[in-house]
């Protein structure tokens, strides 16, 4: 059963082990081709209506970018680039941006809510919104800034993987229509084995910084991409080069939280007693009269 | 530490009370995890070709129910045919996003007439519709059908006219189409995305 999805690998602010004896699920991957990509945005348009999201009709920015951010109804969304990487070549790069379900999880170990962002067995790093509480700290914790929070219901929202589909054995819903075949679902391995195939061809073509894109910093991610100037991720709207988990989340979650934790039982633990030993300390009447 | 009797008594109270409250149900919930029901598990899947452009890509409809007499169907979810050789299951952001066409307020449902230099649509029946057609075709083909031309070659032409097909039609239907207007006549003859 190598897609479960139900096998649980992480959940947010939970001590409670997880279930660990089932062997290790095949992790799965979508691979988004840059080099293949004609900014369609089938995908946009088959996320929406699978998972029952209508965003609000926008307004033109200058670019082609529609909507022109993520947003808790459009949880992708094709950003436009024109670049000249060499004077005169001009280049139009469309990323297709959306939550890249790392390995290791920011959104997930800043989440104070418990069961509110969970992580698969098979790499998928879902929200339940029924536990979401709606602090917003999963965009804090996010190195690719992509949770919205919802102005309807306060609770966070973004790209599932389509979980659902995934859970039944079948490929996310933007996999299925891509017409160009620029996004691929399958294992990760498969999915890295392509990408090397992909990467040959565009340095063939004369793309001598091909590369795959599955930052370490984060352990790697289970949505990757091919770019073609693999030496500079800015240059596709920002995607950051190296990402890491803010700091602040580590020192917050690792050392302070235990800490305060302590500090706080340790208050009111001493302050129980204190009252059920001492009492209060009431002021008399002789010694406020006189 | 002392404890005296009286102190004793309270920890007790706060325990018991602490306790039942969990029991009655204010504890913390049990962080669940579970991913959204597969929403097409029992609904019943129609193949069918996508209506917009020539490229004819097939799709599945996916309806609520299982076509039970007291069930009717409603579409809920329009995906690409992975079965089908033009586009296996893949769709354009038209074709992918074929739910809202179906369940348009604005889509058009029933034949309209406009009469001429009228500024207002109005709603007749199927077969107010067909009559008409029938008519005005009948009518400009009688008028304007050139069985000879000019060398006196038998020719059979009537260019007055053309007809503008469906692009979504099966191989069946687009014979028979054919047919029907090559069989009149008719030279102009084109598919509505011929693009």
């Amino acid at each position: 059963m190598a897609l479960q999805s139900l096998d649980i690998k992480a959940r947010s602010a939970t001590t409670t082990p997880s279930p660990a004896v089932r062997g290790e699920a095949i992790k799965v991957a979508k691979l988004i081709d840059i080099s293949k990509c004609i900014g369609c945005k089938a995908c946009q348009v088959a996320c929406m209506e699978w998972n029952d999201l209508r965003d609000e009709v926008g307004t033109n920015a200058g670019t082609y970018d529609n909507p022109r951010d993520l947003t808790d109804q459009s949880w992708t969304v094709m950003r436009f680039a024109e670049v000249e990487v060499q004077a005169g070549k001009l280049e139009w790069l469309i990323r297709k941006d959306g939550c890249m379900h790392c390995a290791d999880p920011g959104c997930l170990k800043a989440c104070p809510a418990p069961g509110a962002i969970v992580q698969y067995t098979n790499g998928i790093v879902d929200f339940h919104e029924e536990n979401c509480i709606g602090c917003g700290y999963c965009i804090t914790g996010c190195p690719f800034n992509i949770p919205r929070i919802s102005k309807k219901d306060g609770k966070a929202y973004k790209c599932t993987l389509c979980s659902d589909r995934v859970a039944v054995g079948m490929e996310p819903a933007c996999v299925k229509t891509c017409p160009t075949g620029a996004i691929l679902f399958g294992s990760k391995d498969d999915m890295i084995h392509h990408a090397e195939g992909r990467i040959t061809d565009l340095k063939e073509r004369g793309y001598q910084n091909a590369g795959l894109y599955d930052p370490s910093g984060v352990g790697g991610t289970h949505v990757m991409y091919v770019l073609q100037h693999a030496d500079q991720p800015g240059l596709y709207n920002n995607l950051p080069k190296d990402p890491h988990i803010s700091p602040m989340v580590s020192l917050w979650k690792g050392v302070t939280k235990p800490l305060a934790s302590f500090a706080l039982g340790l208050a009111v633990f001493a302050g129980f007693f204190h009252y059920v030993t001492s009492g209060p300390n009431e002021v008399k009447d002789e010694e406020h009269t006189s | 530490m002392q404890v005296t009797r009286r102190q004793f008594f309270k920890i007790c109270a706060a325990g018991v009370s602490g306790s039942s409250l969990a029991v009655l149900g204010f504890s913390p919930t049990d962080a669940l995890a579970e991913v959204r029901t597969f929403k097409l598990a029992r609904t019943t899947e129609t193949r069918n070709t996508c209506p917009y452009c020539s490229v004819g890509c097939g799709i599945l409809i996916y309806s609520l129910g299982d076509k039970s007499k007291n069930a009717p169907a409603e579409i809920i979810h329009i995906e690409g045919d992975p079965d089908h050789p033009v586009n296996r299951g893949t769709l354009c952001p038209k074709g992918a996003g074929l739910l809202d066409f179906v369940q348009s307020p604005s889509r058009l449902k029933h034949p309209e007439y406009r009469a001429p230099g009228a500024k207002e649509w109005k709603r007749i029946s199927w077969d107010e519709a067909f009559t008409r057609i029938a008519k005005l075709m009948k009518d400009d083909r009688d008028k304007n059908f050139i069985a000879k031309n000019d060398k006196g070659d038998t020719v059979n032409r009537w260019v007055s006219t053309g007809m503008l097909a469906a692009s979504a039609s099966s191989n069946e239907t687009g014979y028979l189409t054919h047919k029907i207007a090559r069989s009149l006549g008719m030279l102009a003859f084109d598919n509505q995305a011929r693009v």
